[in-house]
């Protein structure tokens, strides 16, 4: 076979392929009805979205980045408290991937939370402590000395702080992802996930369950969790059908948080839709109820705790 | 002999490829995709495939109250023009962007917080094409407080 009739069958099959993979976006949708009337009085939990997931398209799932994690935490009125941070000297014992991974994610919630709160000075060794890792795992150019450079020139204006952090972030989540190290980059954001658990859990302290905001949103995480689950299920056979060892441990470490989870119900209304033309700002109107018992809490406290110190050790 | 070498040098091409569109992917985020969400944060994930016309894909994200969020959805030359819907957990539709001239962005925030879906279409251009065209798609998150 010639190299030209070689070539055309490659795309010949190929195209055969992508024609497969396009079929299911022929069927019709009829429950997708825009504008039909919803009731916000009847309730599901949050597993019911995953019902029809098609697995021959694409699918992304998408958890709170550190950022995102710690403006929840800073919204929700938590205070700022330095020693429940992952101690900076603790860096240099990292040298597994799986301990690394965790801990660029840990490392860069804790950027975020002491960033968000104008810790300028902190901000800098975390930071540091991030650029360490990123390079420890072989992240080309997530954070460079310009990165630290730029940082140290605008620790007082917190929104270029935000984007620094942001930006790196991208850069390493970009840089494992399109280098085929997607599963590392699931235990990334997991590590990241997990630590803003853990400030939330912490920072709740005495105070009552009842109306405390912090409390409803360290609750909602829960819905986060079952992205957790999914994403770290579809990175658990990589395309040559190998198991990931790192993968499958992280799954099993997260069954604690799983149980306390059990426990606290959260569920959703359905949306309504109310576009607003003045600002372009659309709102979605919806109900959450959500049920947490001391019990549930302080098990849920627990698993939380043990799981990062195990993370941080 | 004369089938392997060909073979190798296709499949090294294709590698190449590979990586370069890649490469691209994630410079067309950064640099084109992510300056649809200013004067929104970008919360620094990264979503990013290379689609071809007439693919689809799915997106799952808890969204929370108290915050503003703007979802951008951009391809790459020449898919420009990206179809995206919102929907919720009881499957309606929230929004459709071929309803407002396939804009690349929606703003919205929540009274309660959700899991939604977005879904991603490529639709196919030209019909009479040989080949379907491919190009990078970027699926970005910005957020603000209220």
């Amino acid at each position: 076979m010639d190299l030209k009739n070689f070539t055309i069958r490659i795309f010949h099959a190929l195209f055969l392929f992508l024609l497969i993979a396009a079929l299911p976006s022929c069927k019709s949708d009829k429950s997708k009805e825009k504008g039909k009337e919803v009731s916000l009085d009847e309730f599901i939990s949050g597993e019911d979205i995953f019902d029809d997931i098609d697995k021959a398209k694409k699918i992304f799932y998408s958890l709170p980045s550190p950022l995102e994690t710690a403006m929840l935490i800073k919204s929700a009125g938590a205070d700022y408290n330095e020693q429940l941070l992952n101690p900076l000297q603790n860096v240099e014992k990292y040298t597994t991937n799986k301990s690394m991974a965790l801990n660029l994610g840990i490392y860069t919630t804790d950027l975020s939370f002491c960033s968000l709160f104008d810790q300028t000075q902190t901000s800098l060794n975390y930071m540091d402590a991030t650029r360490k890792l990123a390079e420890g795992m072989d992240i080309k150019d997530a954070i460079d000395e310009e990165t630290m450079i730029r940082l140290e020139e605008n620790l007082n204006n917190r929104d270029v702080v935000m984007d620094i952090i942001s930006e790196t972030f991208l850069n390493s989540s970009s840089y494992l992802k399109e280098n085929e190290r997607q599963a590392v980059a699931a235990i990334v954001l997991v590590g990241g996930w997990v630590e803003g658990l853990y400030l939330a859990t912490q920072l709740v302290g005495e105070k009552p369950l009842e109306g405390n905001k912090l409390v409803d949103r360290i609750a909602e995480q829960k819905l986060s969790f079952s992205i957790v689950d999914r994403m770290l299920e579809d990175n658990k056979v990589n395309e040559k059908g190998e198991q990931n060892v790192d993968i499958v441990n992280l799954m099993n470490e997260l069954q604690g948080l799983r149980n306390a989870y059990s426990k606290i119900i959260v569920q959703t209304s359905a949306v309504k839709v109310e576009p607003n033309d003045q600002t372009n700002v659309t709102t979605l109107k919806s109900q959450t109820k959500i049920t947490v018992t001391q019990d549930a809490f302080n098990e849920l406290q627990n698993a939380v705790n043990s799981l990062r110190t195990n993370f941080i050790l | 002999m004369k089938r392997t070498i060909p073979a190798l040098l296709l499949l090294a091409a294709l590698l190449t490829v590979n990586y370069t569109v890649q490469a691209q992917c994630k410079g067309f985020a950064k640099k084109i995709c992510k300056q649809e969400l200013t004067p929104y944060i970008h919360d620094g994930n990264y979503h990013a495939a290379i689609l071809t016309e007439g693919e689809e894909a799915e997106l799952y994200k808890t969204f929370y109250s108290g915050q503003n969020y703007r979802i951008a959805v951009c391809g790459a030359e020449p898919l420009t023009k990206i179809e995206f819907q919102v929907i919720d957990a009881y499957k309606n539709l929230l929004y459709d962007n071929r309803d407002h001239n396939n804009v690349m962005s929606w703003d919205f925030k929540l009274d309660a917080s959700q899991q939604l879906k977005i879904v991603i279409k490529v639709p196919v251009t030209n019909k009479q094409a040989e080949y379907p065209f491919s190009s990078c798609v970027a699926i970005m998150f910005g957020f603000k407080e209220k």
